[in-house]
């Protein structure tokens, strides 16, 4: 297949398609409107549905509404958008529907600004709603990648009725890379015998719901919702070693700030300094297992986020004390510098035994 | 080849986010690793527009250029004061000079000074000013050839614009030719 230039945003939206979503509800906001305009002028040519909802509220409650009926179904928004759509995310979750939700992040807390940035890791990797519920999180660093990951989540969704985030933020969905679509693996799917399209009178009602008020059933539901997530933790972790064979400086960045942080560990190479990247592909489940397959020459390990440290948290629980752990962050739309990374690895190498 | 990194910056409707995409467009016609990043912000038309386009044979690490760029082109006076201390030592700086009437203050730096608007106007369209610099880079880095650029003019612009190859051609010859006859001594 060959390759297209295209911006992230309407890779996304392109990817979503050619996974054989027809469905999307969303509401405009910066830096991620590229990718409703997409789907406004692309899903009515393929016989779907473009709804501009009235709120970001309205429009996850409609992508509830899809995927209770069990079609595949999209919506995206960015950081403060992804927030309101919390609630509906919750009850999706709870009531074992798959869905996808692209969240193209930009500054915060509050309205913010519009600059890329990291600050939602809490949000979308600790489950942003109330309840006892986790859903898979993917964070691109390409959009290549951004490609190949929507369309995997789409069968993830699927596979374990979940909702899936995809986690980029404005740069990435504003920049235009090189793009190819190929099929993702192949998994087996199981029927959507739980859709609520009309049992034609052959059939008992399908009920979708999050609502179990006698409390042994809804524990019996969290423990089940429980047993689903242990099984995507086992199975659906990805991540990139990159240069780690001879580390003696871990750094763990994901997203866009990966990439800066190759170009810094290029740069530290070159200068005689060996430095290694964990990329966490999958930033729920976290690639725990990733920090056990640190090399011996390993002395520190360095957390870079575009955010004030959210990862750091599960770059800790990873590490398991086994070595220091230190943090460069930038915010509020603020980008590192390669040279920044190069300078606080040279720091904390200085000052490590 | 090393990676190239060109900044390119004017105000909107230049045509500099598109002469971007052009080029990295080209390159990937040619089997390079390209990325294309726009400046985006809460601007309007008219406001400062920019963008960096990278261009190498291996995988492009972070889209962002800072300070490092291996070449700019410039279309008016405030890119210039932006951008003109962004570019490496023995770089390329494209400037607009019919819009900028300054020189540039470093010796360090291969400077082109090409009255892009101007030639636009007598091409009878002042919007190819954008065509008329990228012809000047193109002759200048040898990245891609006119004919690549050309090619990758059809996949930006679309069947809509293609009555507009040769008016777009020949901006970019005139460009080429310009680059061609600046000497450094």
């Amino acid at each position: 297949m060959t390759k297209v230039l295209m911006k992230g945003n309407e890779a996304l939206g392109a990817a979503a398609i050619k996974a054989g979503c027809k469905y999307f509800f969303g509401y405009p906001i910066t830096p991620q409107s590229e990718l409703p305009e997409f789907m406004a002028r692309e899903l009515p040519k393929i016989g779907g549905v473009f709804l501009q909802a009235e709120s970001e509220i309205a429009a996850i409650n409609m992508v509830y509404g899809a995927a209770g009926a069990g079609e595949r179904v999209l919506t995206s928004s960015s950081s403060l958008g992804i927030a309101l759509k919390q609630e509906g995310i919750s009850y999706i979750a709870g009531a074992e529907l798959p869905c996808v939700i692209i969240n193209i992040s930009r500054g915060g807390p509050g309205l913010g600004n519009i600059q890329p940035s990291q600050s939602d890791y809490f949000m979308v990797t600790r489950g942003g709603g109330n309840g006892d519920y986790r859903h898979p999180a993917y964070a691109p660093a390409t959009v290549q990648e951004a490609v190949d990951l929507t369309m995997e989540a789409f069968n993830v969704a699927d596979y374990y009725r979940t909702p899936v985030i995809i986690q980029g933020d404005g740069m990435l969905g504003q920049m235009m890379e090189p793009v190819e679509f190929n099929e993702p693996k192949k998994r087996d799917l199981p029927p959507k015998d739980w859709a609520t399209k009309g049992t034609g009178g052959k059939r008992e009602p399908n009920i979708v719901t999050s609502l179990l008020l006698a409390t042994q059933d809804l524990e019996d539901h969290n423990w089940k919702l429980d047993r689903k997530y242990k099984e995507i933790e086992k199975n659906e972790v990805m991540y990139e070693m990159y240069r780690m064979e001879d580390a003696e400086i871990v750094l763990v960045a994901y997203g866009t700030t990966s990439r800066i942080v190759k170009n810094a560990i290029e740069t530290l190479r070159e200068e005689g300094i060996k430095a290694g990247l964990i990329r966490p592909i999958t930033i729920w489940p976290y690639p725990s297992k990733a920090f056990d397959e640190i090399p011996d020459s390993a002395k520190a390990i360095l957390t870079v986020e575009m955010s004030t440290g959210q990862m750091l948290d599960d770059v800790k629980i990873a590490n398991e004390g086994r070595l220091p752990v230190y943090f460069y962050g930038r915010t509020g739309g603020m980008v590192p510098t390669p040279d920044a990374v190069i300078a606080k690895a040279k720091e904390i190498l200085g000052g490590v035994e | 080849m090393a990676t190239e990194k060109v900044i390119m910056a004017g105000f909107g409707g230049q045509g500099i986010m598109s002469a971007g995409q052009l080029l990295a467009y080209a390159g990937m016609l040619k089997d390079k690793e390209v990325s294309w990043l726009p400046s985006y912000g809460p601007e309007m038309r008219g406001g400062a527009a920019n963008c960096a386009v990278m261009i190498s044979d291996s995988p492009i690490g972070s889209p962002i250029i800072i300070n490092d760029a291996t070449s700019a082109i410039i279309m008016n006076l405030p890119s210039l004061d932006k951008f003109e201390n962004s570019v490496v030592e023995d770089g390329v700086l494209i400037v607009n000079s019919s819009l900028v009437k300054r020189k540039v203050s470093r010796d360090d730096i291969r400077v082109y000074y090409i009255k892009a608007t101007d030639i636009a106007n007598e091409l009878g369209n002042s919007r190819v000013a954008n065509m008329v610099l990228l012809g000047a880079y193109i002759e200048i880095t040898k990245i891609v050839g006119i004919d690549t650029a050309l090619e990758a003019f059809k996949k930006v612009y679309g069947p809509s614009k293609e009555h507009l190859l040769p008016l777009n051609k020949k901006a970019l010859e005139i460009g080429a030719a310009e680059a061609r006859q600046t000497n450094f001594k």
